[in-house]
């Protein structure tokens, strides 16, 4: 222990005999870990079947419905990808921040946003050239969400107010902000119904799997979960965000450039929830409404969560989001059981898949000691 | 002591393996009744691992744990407290926000009345204190008491759930000297009483001063036990390390250079009190300063603002001749400051990365880490990493291994890799080898020598005096945060420094 070595001795063979035996194990405690939540929705299904018996329904019939509805057509899956689409991109807005040390409840608002800064340039500068036009009503929708979420940065580095609670209250003032444009400056020109004008069509994302409404947003998620992961692991920006994140007095030591960081990476997290509004108004409704969001901002702070935090975990967590949605829309509708009862087996779900994951975490934890 | 038939505990043939690791093999030993038991060995030995399978954190592989006689299953430390047997550990486990009697009552069920009666539990606490001699305040709030009373709340909390077998983990590392003595004073009027106490500890000094007898442990072995008076400090360290140790470092004669640092009347003061009170002195090329005090007199603060994390409020701090006193921690860094921070898990560590991830902290951003194109170029971090752990003798199973599953020599040492590697021309070493063990401590004394000799400027700050008068060329002393005086080191002048530690000037 005492000689600083300077001959270059290779690591003893038994040394990297057990590097081997861990690296299987680490790729057995991977399979594990991702079967999780699959053993979790089981889970959740099994309790839901039983409370659907005491309630009189039959949960074999209600749960074939349900799978129909996932997998049934092509219309049905397409329609659990649409709705997978902009969880994704709020799970990675809360898994950036969280790679930062921050909690951003706030997606919900930058959705919103980021849905309003599209919807204006869409509607507004309509005549500008078809993929230039699109290209901004994108660029509009991150810098919307990005901005709304600088400002609990900004907060947060200035004067240490706790991001939680200031991102919580800008989802409210972010639903008031678009409630009060629909209803009002940007009202549609025609007609009574509180939403905007219709965008360009230059602005609309296009279709890829005709007839269904499915669009390229899908993959657009798809492609901000992979880039944020090679930020994150494979830049100097990722490297700060991360080391922020597991001990901001040892970046400060090193260096980093804390505050800075920390501004960066909200405008980066309320960025891709921004896009993710954005790509709904381009991709789907094609114009703005009071509620375009029936909480995809909060379902992303979960579909996060159930991955650890992992960006590109987010969009197997966010299918398995559209799946619960879209699926028990359909057993609402067809198989005519109440929506509370629905709404009960989705929390479930949630509960279950968050509960097994803590589990995990705990696993690893104990293997450290 | 007086021997008695039945050992208050008994561990037979305890095994635990970690992954990788065999952490404890197939060890014996007992404690008696009324006895101070040391649990000796160098960082990693094993020792806090046995100790957290008698105290139903850890469990074990195979073994048997016998309590007065009675064979036990203890599976978590509540289980523990039942069978009388108490845990202390080196990081507190204390809520800061609540008051000294809250915290020792904490998690414990049931009381007789559904109302807590404060003052009540408060009075019973006062009792217990007394009766052992320790100095407690029950309404105090946790977050005003320093480190050492904290401690001594740790021990009522276990006394009040009356445990009669007390393991103290480490106790010593956090303390000053003079906590250090009064905790001795404790543990000795604790086992007059009849409770046993089992001492972890690296420190040869503190073992033969408190300890009856001794359990030496390596590699997860149990080595020998041993009675305080049939053996001595030698004989102990061989057992710990495995060979013999030199207690002095070799030291050529010292070839002074320019001043590399000069600190001009320095002030660093907060909203309650001025921590660092206009200090002058100079470090020069190819000699070690030592900067010796009793912990809490300014060293840190000190430490802090010459490394940009703490901004002075007046002063001058000039670096090779520039004057660097506002500048950033980045820039400092560039121009050749190295620093090993005291609190290496908080300050210089990011526990959940890699070793990898740790080596390069600082240059993170720069060529060969980051290519022209803004990505890193994970082979080079990757041989950047193999190379360091190989020079440092770091032990690690693989530069992927997480810091948190190092023993604290070995993450000391990453610190060490990192900080040398970029060839620093002043390098600032707080309590460099601060809870290490023999084998640890000589390695780092060594490269800090061998930095001096290639003509760095070495800050040494340390609370420990043997570490000071081993390795510094010239000492100044620290006390409440002005220099007290400074000092050729010649070896023979503890004395003197001993009094101007205290705050007694020469004249």
């Amino acid at each position: 222990m005492s000689e600083p070595s300077t001959t270059p001795a290779m690591p003893k063979p038994p040394a990297s005999r057990l590097d081997l035996r861990s690296r299987s194990g680490q790729l057995w405690g991977a399979v594990r870990r991702s079967l999780m939540p699959l053993l979790a929705v089981a889970a959740a299904l099994l309790v839901g079947a039983i409370l659907l018996l005491i309630f009189g329904y039959d949960p074999i019939q209600a749960y074939a419905t349900m799978w129909h509805g996932i997998f049934g057509s092509q219309r049905n899956i397409s329609e659990v990808l649409l709705k997978a689409t902009p969880v994704v991109f709020t799970g990675v807005a809360v898994a950036i921040a969280y790679s930062c040390g921050i909690w951003n409840i706030g997606a919900e608002g930058q959705f919103y946003l980021g849905a309003i800064g599209a919807t204006y340039v869409g509607v507004y500068w309509g005549d500008l050239p078809g993929f230039a036009l699109l290209l901004l009503v994108m660029f509009a929708g991150f810098i919307g969400g990005g901005l709304w979420a600088v400002i609990p940065g900004l907060l947060k580095t200035w004067i240490n107010a706790n991001e939680v609670v200031v991102t919580i209250m800008l989802n409210y003032i972010a639903l008031g902000i678009s409630s009060y444009l629909v209803t009002g400056p940007m009202k549609e020109a025609s007609g009574y119904f509180p939403q905007t004008d219709m965008i360009a069509d230059a602005a609309r994302l296009p279709r890829i799997w005709l007839p269904t409404r499915l669009h390229v947003g899908v993959i657009l998620a798809v492609i901000l979960a992979i880039l944020v992961t090679i930020l994150l692991y494979r830049t100097p920006l990722g490297f700060e965000i991360r080391t922020i994140g597991s001990n901001r007095n040892a970046a400060r030591f090193a260096g980093m450039p804390v505050k800075r960081t920390i501004i960066i990476a909200m405008l980066l997290s309320g960025g891709s929830a921004g896009l993710g509004g954005a790509v709904e108004i381009a991709g789907l409704t094609g114009r703005l409404f009071a509620h375009i969001s029936p909480g995809y901002g909060f379902d992303g702070i979960a579909v996060s969560l159930i991955v650890n935090n992992n960006p590109l975990g987010t969009i197997f967590s966010g299918l398995l989001f559209g799946g619960l949605r879209a699926g028990s829309e359909i057993m609402q509708i067809s198989a005519g059981i109440p929506s509370v009862l629905i709404q009960i087996i989705q929390g479930m779900t949630i509960a279950f898949v968050i509960a097994f994951g803590v589990y995990n975490i705990l696993q690893t934890q104990q293997q450290k000691i | 002591m007086t021997p008695s038939p039945i050992p208050r505990l008994e561990v037979k043939n305890i095994t635990k393996r970690f992954p990788g690791v065999l952490a404890n093999d197939n060890i014996s030993l007992s404690i008696l009744p009324g006895e101070i038991h040391a649990l000796l060995g160098e960082n990693g030995a094993g020792k806090t691992t046995l100790m957290n399978i008698v105290y139903g954190l850890v469990h074990r592989d195979s073994g048997e744990i016998l309590i007065n006689g009675m064979p036990v299953n203890i599976r978590s430390p509540r289980e523990a407290i039942q069978h009388r047997v108490g845990m202390v550990h080196q990081h507190f486990m204390l809520v800061p926000t609540l008051t000294v009697a809250e915290n020792v009552i904490l998690g414990m069920r049931p009381f007789t009345h559904h109302l807590l009666d404060m003052r009540e539990i408060e009075q019973d606490i006062l009792k217990i204190a007394e009766k052992y001699g320790l100095q407690i305040k029950p309404s105090e709030l946790i977050s005003r008491l320093s480190v050492g009373e904290q401690q001594r709340v740790e021990i009522v909390k276990a006394l009040y759930r009356g445990v009669d077998l007390l393991i103290l983990d480490e106790p010593t590392a956090v303390l000053t000297p003079q906590e250090t003595t009064e905790l001795f004073k404790t543990i000795r009027s604790l086992t007059k009483q009849g409770l046993s106490i089992i001492f972890i500890t690296h420190k040869l000094n503190e073992v033969m001063e408190v300890a009856d007898r001794i359990s030496v442990l390596r590699d997860g072995k149990l080595i020998a036990t041993k009675s305080v008076q049939e053996t001595d400090k030698d004989e102990l360290a061989f057992l710990m390390v495995d060979r013999c140790i030199s207690f002095t470092v070799e030291k050529p004669e010292m070839k002074r250079g320019e001043p590399v640092l000069v600190v001009k009347d320095l002030t660093v003061s907060d909203k309650f009190r001025t921590q660092v009170d206009h200090i002058s002195f100079h470090v020069c090329s190819g000699e070690i300063l030592g900067i010796a005090g009793v912990d809490g007199n300014g060293q840190n603060e000190l430490a802090l603002s010459l490394s940009g994390l703490l901004r002075p409020s007046s002063g001058k701090i000039l670096l090779n001749g520039k004057d660097v006193t506002h500048e950033s921690v980045r820039k400092l860094n560039r121009v050749g400051l190295g620093h090993i921070p005291a609190d290496r898990q908080n300050l210089g560590l990011v526990m959940d990365f890699t070793v990898a991830e740790n080596l390069i902290l600082q240059r993170y951003y720069c060529s060969p880490f980051t290519t022209t194109l803004g990505f890193f170029d994970l082979a080079q971090i990757q041989e950047n990493a193999q190379r360091l752990v190989r020079e440092y003798d770091i032990r690690t199973r693989t530069t992927q291994t997480k810091l948190n599953h190092l023993s604290g020599g070995n993450q000391q040492k990453v610190i060490l890799a990192r900080e040398i590697d970029q060839k620093p021309k002043l390098l600032i070493a707080v309590q460099p080898t601060r809870g290490l063990d023999c084998g640890a401590t000589e390695y780092i004394h060594q490269i800090l020598v061998e930095q001096r000799n290639a003509g760095a400027a070495i800050l040494l700050v340390s609370t420990e005096l043997d570490e000071i008068l081993a390795l510094s060329d010239r000492i100044c002393v620290m006390y409440e945060g002005k220099i007290m005086g400074e000092l050729l080191n010649t070896g023979e002048d503890i004395l003197r420094i001993g009094r101007l530690m205290a705050g007694v000037t020469d004249s």
